[in-house]
């Protein structure tokens, strides 16, 4: 019998004004176009709700480029769900706030990807987005949101962390979220200018402790750990199709937002119902329980703790999605997480370009593995 | 070890407007939700917590509740040490009459 599927993610759209390098979306953006529209989404939000679905979250890409926002957001405040906004504040306007609020919408998280413009705006890849991010998020506060900032922390901006805990302060956020990027998607290509130090990372956790000492209760601050950094793997996505069901843009269901890439089968909701998507499809079932574990999951003592870890990680660094997560130092393939790990010790610092999301570097990805494959065959 | 002693009767407690309690048909529980979080509540928690709507000062609520559960032992102490811990998490708010 499946657990409901409380979290119901609806990635509008791959399109977005920023180029964030650390994106967890797909490389492929550039190939999901034929967006759901909003007749489908509302489909969707319904029967999810009717299987049990409370968190809803819009996201993408950049949920405020879809014209249909205000209406599903207000949708899915009719149909009981709390509502997410998940955005980096680019497109939005006093007046879309308010209206937003007026829709039904709970929270409203913003993204920074620094704690000055100088930085923010070189890692977003644009002109006068710190701005417009201070000036939203000051908006959202006026209006009576509950503040929730989230910096996805990487090299090029760990150290800064206490002056971002200070800005957060300033902005008197609620919660701050200072979530070590992961490596999916975009983040996975650029991950060698991305992953930090063992020192960045201790000095950063320390200097969390210190805010958390002095701030207390007032703002509550999540630090999240790259995963390459431990020795047993995430409990990923609290288990595959246990909790967390995504629909992408296209309207393939997920179990989570990388797992397009696997070699398996996904269904679409312009042909699956959710209720069957989430109960029977092939895709949904293919990791649930633990039938499929191999060595060393397969009888090791830890196993119902952390599921064998993150089977899209799995793939994309032991080429089988069935393997254990070899950040696992059970992992017989733990050894390239060592190497990576070890590279990120010896890097001289210095900003190495990264490679921007964008459409066109998209494209070219696209074009440039399609020729791989052609050479090989 | 929650300390009881600084609630006061007379506080009326509200449920944090960063939060919103529902009731799941289900999950057959009150839930606590909040920015991509929900908390589920057990039967007690639901009980004391659906009755935080700004209109009963704690008094009220534990006698309301030693009503309804006349056969609840100690059922004060443990609505207030429940008081105590909500309060703690921040999801209570409280006017002081």
């Amino acid at each position: 019998m499946t657990t409901p599927p409380f979290w119901l993610l609806a990635e509008l759209t791959y399109r977005c004004p920023l180029q964030c390098p650390y994106c967890s979306n797909p490389v492929e953006i550039a190939q999901i176009k034929d967006e759901l529209d909003t007749e489908s989404w509302i489909r969707v939000m319904t029967e999810a709700r009717k299987l049990g679905a409370v968190q809803l979250g819009f996201s993408g890409g950049e949920p405020l480029v879809r014209e249909d926002l205000i209406e599903l957001v207000a949708e899915g405040r009719r149909l009981g769900y709390y509502t997410n906004l998940i955005t980096s504040g680019i497109g939005l306007t006093t007046d879309k706030v308010a209206a937003l609020k007026q829709a039904g919408l709970d929270h409203i998280q913003v993204s920074f990807q620094a704690s000055g413009a100088e930085l923010n705006d070189l890692i977003a890849g644009s002109n006068k987005a710190f701005n417009q991010k201070i000036a939203m998020t000051k908006e959202i506060k006026r209006q009576g949101y509950p503040m929730v900032l989230n910096f996805v922390l990487h090299r090029q901006n760990i150290e800064q962390v206490d002056r971002i805990l200070d800005l957060a302060v300033e902005l008197q956020a609620d919660y701050v979220e200072l979530a070590n990027t992961q490596y999916y998607g975009w983040a996975f290509h650029n991950r060698a200018e991305l992953l930090p130090s063992r020192q960045q990372l201790q000095d950063a956790e320390a200097v969390v402790q210190h805010y958390r000492d002095k701030i207390g209760a007032r703002m509550k601050i999540i630090f999240v750990v790259p995963d390459y950094y431990e020795n047993r793997p995430k409990r990923c996505m609290n288990g595959w199709g246990n909790i967390f069901l995504t629909v992408t843009p296209d309207g393939t269901a997920l179990p989570c937002h990388s797992a397009r890439q696997l070699p398996l089968q996904f269904p679409n909701v312009r042909e699956w119902s959710v209720a069957d998507i989430w109960q029977a499809s092939p895709g949904f079932n293919t990791f649930r329980g633990d039938d499929w574990m191999r060595e060393p999951c397969r009888s090791c003592p830890e196993k119902a703790k952390d599921l064998g870890g993150c089977r899209c990680q799995a793939f994309m660094l032991t080429g089988d999605s069935a393997n254990a997560d070899p950040v696992c130092d059970k992992s017989p393939h733990n050894n390239r997480i060592r190497e990576i790990v070890n590279q990120a010790q010896l890097s001289d610092g210095r900003v190495k370009p990264m490679l921007m999301r964008n459409w066109q570097n998209s494209k070219d990805l696209i074009a440039s593995s399609a020729q791989t494959e052609g050479a090989v065959k | 070890m929650t300390d009881t002693v600084s609630l006061k009767m007379g506080w009326v407690p509200s449920i944090n407007p960063h939060f919103r309690l529902q009731w799941e048909e289900a999950q057959q529980a009150f839930v606590l939700l909040y920015p991509e979080g929900m908390i589920k509540l057990n039967f007690s928690g639901g009980e004391i917590l659906s009755r935080c709507d700004g209109g009963s000062t704690i008094e009220d609520i534990v006698e309301e509740l030693q009503r309804k559960f006349p056969e609840a032992d100690n059922l004060e102490q443990d609505v207030l040490e429940f008081l105590a811990g909500a309060f703690e998490r921040r999801w209570l708010i409280y006017e002081a009459l």
